[in-house]
């Protein structure tokens, strides 16, 4: 081995003895990851694959000795719940429409930002504020203070004595959560509006471009990737979203604001149907795992990893 | 100030700027006035704007038993973001600065465990608690916060250590440094402040973590948000006690993501942007 190898690539190599045999390098190298990568391994792996385990058995915990081998008949049983498809339904257009209308107000809100006004440092602070807040405690002061149908704000304001929580379930949930996760989308979308060139803005402007048209032209186009982003990481935590609906309808009234997370939940810890509520959860994870492989493939196309951090 | 900027009527777009904000975070206005309300106070209709300030329902939080709940948070937040660091910056550097083979593939397995759905894991790690005597105990949830935080903070810790400049750390090289002379003499100086943001986005996602502190901990392990979760059960109206409550369950967070949030972009979009 030459002396010049090591270091040419990106000039990032150690340059640990490069004469010593290949693998004891590699290994070295590999030591500062391992206890980190076994760690995420072991906590994160052993609970999936036991909850495969789980899926093919019939197991009550309210029945002692009640676990045995049952094939695909929890799956089939799961299929043929209306109450799963439902949840699942709820699932999908609880994240998209959050998903959506958090961008679209965070978009809004990021772009009021993007300029210097008096006091935009506190105006920032005070928009990320309902993000920083306990989950827990947004979801339980949107259900008294906003969706109470006696003393809820909301009704003040514009009159009438609607029940919000009974008559609108998953819509009021959606709000709650769309309040929470806007600040989230605003804040991704202003760090790509204030990375934009300064210059090739001055540059639309000196050539007459107006001010749609350079938001059309440039700036979307720059934001794309953070748009993406924002898309992609709000779904994530979206989808799981378990507090609200937990601490404002639990899912109700009936399973009209049920999604698969509260679903899940109940079968498990109401039910103590630890078969079928395994296999609810790996027809999760596909599902999940489905959506991911695409979205991995879009987060590293977006932000090349080869090349670390895009700025 | 290019000059289409100053021509936008910056006024009234100013104005127009802070009513919306206002409004938009007028439920938390609310919920700190209701905090230092009576009960009585508390829900009128209409609701009451002028009352007499009082601290009886933070009293009456603590009476509640409030205070061993937030020991509980700070023992596990601050425990399971010492352990992400611990684990995480050599890993972060070996993801990094001395890359390993495939990092792309390491780092796509961390990504991965983000998007896979926690309450597909819960069963199995119930079961396994209540087997290993770890079920309200505060040490499933340190473990348990740990794997949630660290394919994150890896990822974000790895986008400050790649701004290390290369010339340092080889002039460092060439002064004769040997591996942990380099890391703590010219690299850590540098991304300090990166990991210290890092440990902050670690705190704000460990102290409000809701799902696994609900089903694995009860009232010996429970955490501040399990503490809240009181308040759906109780019987009649308590709005000034939650909203002292959830005042005092959220301000640890609220203030460490006030001074992180210069920091809280490149922590929630795991260190892919700036």
């Amino acid at each position: 081995m030459t002396a010049v190898a090591p270091t040419v690539e990106s000039g990032q190599k150690v340059v640990a003895k490069p004469e010593r045999r290949k693998g004891t390098g590699v290994w070295a190298r590999r030591a500062p990851l391992l206890p980190a990568l076994l760690f995420t391994v072991v906590v994160t792996q052993i609970p999936f694959i036991l909850t495969v385990v789980y899926s093919f058995q019939s197991w009550n915990l309210v029945r002692p000795g009640s676990q045995h081998f049952v094939g695909l008949r929890n799956y089939v049983d799961v299929f043929a719940d209306s109450q799963f498809r439902g949840a699942m339904l709820n699932t999908v257009l609880l994240t998209v429409v959050c998903v959506v209308i958090a961008l679209l107000l965070g978009l809004g809100l990021a772009l009021l930002l993007d300029r210097k006004f008096l006091g935009r440092g506190v105006v920032r602070t005070l928009l990320i504020t309902p993000f920083l807040i306990l989950p827990a405690a947004g979801a339980l002061l949107w259900k008294t203070t906003m969706f109470d149908p006696t003393y809820g704000l909301p009704n003040f304001v514009f009159g009438g004595e609607t029940d919000w929580l009974s008559q609108f379930p998953l819509a009021s949930v959606m709000a709650q959560i769309v309040w929470q996760w806007t600040p989230f989308m605003m804040l991704l979308i202003l760090a790509g509006l204030q990375s934009q060139p300064k210059d090739v803005l001055e540059a639309a402007q000196v050539d007459g471009a107006g001010r749609w048209r350079t938001f059309a032209s440039i700036t979307l186009p720059h934001l794309s990737r953070y748009l993406q982003l924002s898309v992609l990481l709000g779904a994530i935590y979206i989808v799981n979203s378990f507090d609200a609906i937990f601490l404002m309808t639990q899912g109700g009234p009936g399973t009209a604001s049920t999604n698969l997370p509260y679903y899940i939940y109940q079968r498990a810890f109401q039910g103590f149907d630890i078969g079928q509520s395994s296999a609810m959860g790996v027809i999760v994870v596909i599902l999940t795992l489905i959506v991911a492989t695409f979205a991995l493939r879009l987060m590293f196309r977006a932000f090349d990893v080869s090349k670390g951090v895009v700025k | 100030m290019s000059t289409a900027r100053r021509r936008l009527g910056p006024a009234s777009l100013t104005t127009a700027t802070w009513v919306i904000a206002i409004l938009f975070v007028f439920p938390l206005i609310w919920m700190v006035l209701t905090a230092f309300k009576q009960e009585a106070d508390a829900y009128t209709d209409p609701p009451r704007i002028a009352f007499t300030p009082t601290l009886d329902q933070f009293a009456s939080i603590v009476g509640r038993g409030f205070l061993p709940y937030l020991g509980n948070s700070a023992f596990v937040t601050i425990l399971s973001t010492l352990i992400v660091l611990l684990l995480g910056v050599p890993a972060a550097y070996a993801l990094s600065l001395a890359p390993v083979p495939k990092t792309s593939n390491v780092l796509g397995f961390f990504l991965s465990t983000k998007m896979l759905p926690v309450v597909a894991a819960i069963i199995p790690l119930y079961v396994i608690s209540q087997r290993t005597q770890l079920l309200d105990n505060v040490w499933a949830l340190v473990i348990l916060y740990t794997a949630m935080n660290l394919p994150l903070a890896i990822w974000m810790m790895r986008s400050f250590f790649l701004e290390v400049p290369t010339e340092m750390i080889e002039a460092g090289r060439v002064d004769g440094a040997n591996l942990p002379t380099l890391l703590y003499r010219v690299i850590l100086p540098v991304v300090a402040p990166g990991i210290a943001a890092t440990a902050l986005i670690c705190v704000i996602f460990s102290w409000t973590e809701f799902f696994y502190a609900v089903n694995l901990t009860a009232a010996r392990a429970g955490t501040v948000p399990v503490f809240l979760v009181g308040f759906i059960t109780s019987e009649g109206l308590y709005w000034a006690q939650l909203s002292a409550a959830a005042l005092l369950a959220s301000l640890p967070v609220m203030i460490v993501g006030w001074i992180a949030q210069n920091h809280l972009v490149r922590g929630l979009s795991m260190g892919a942007v700036k």
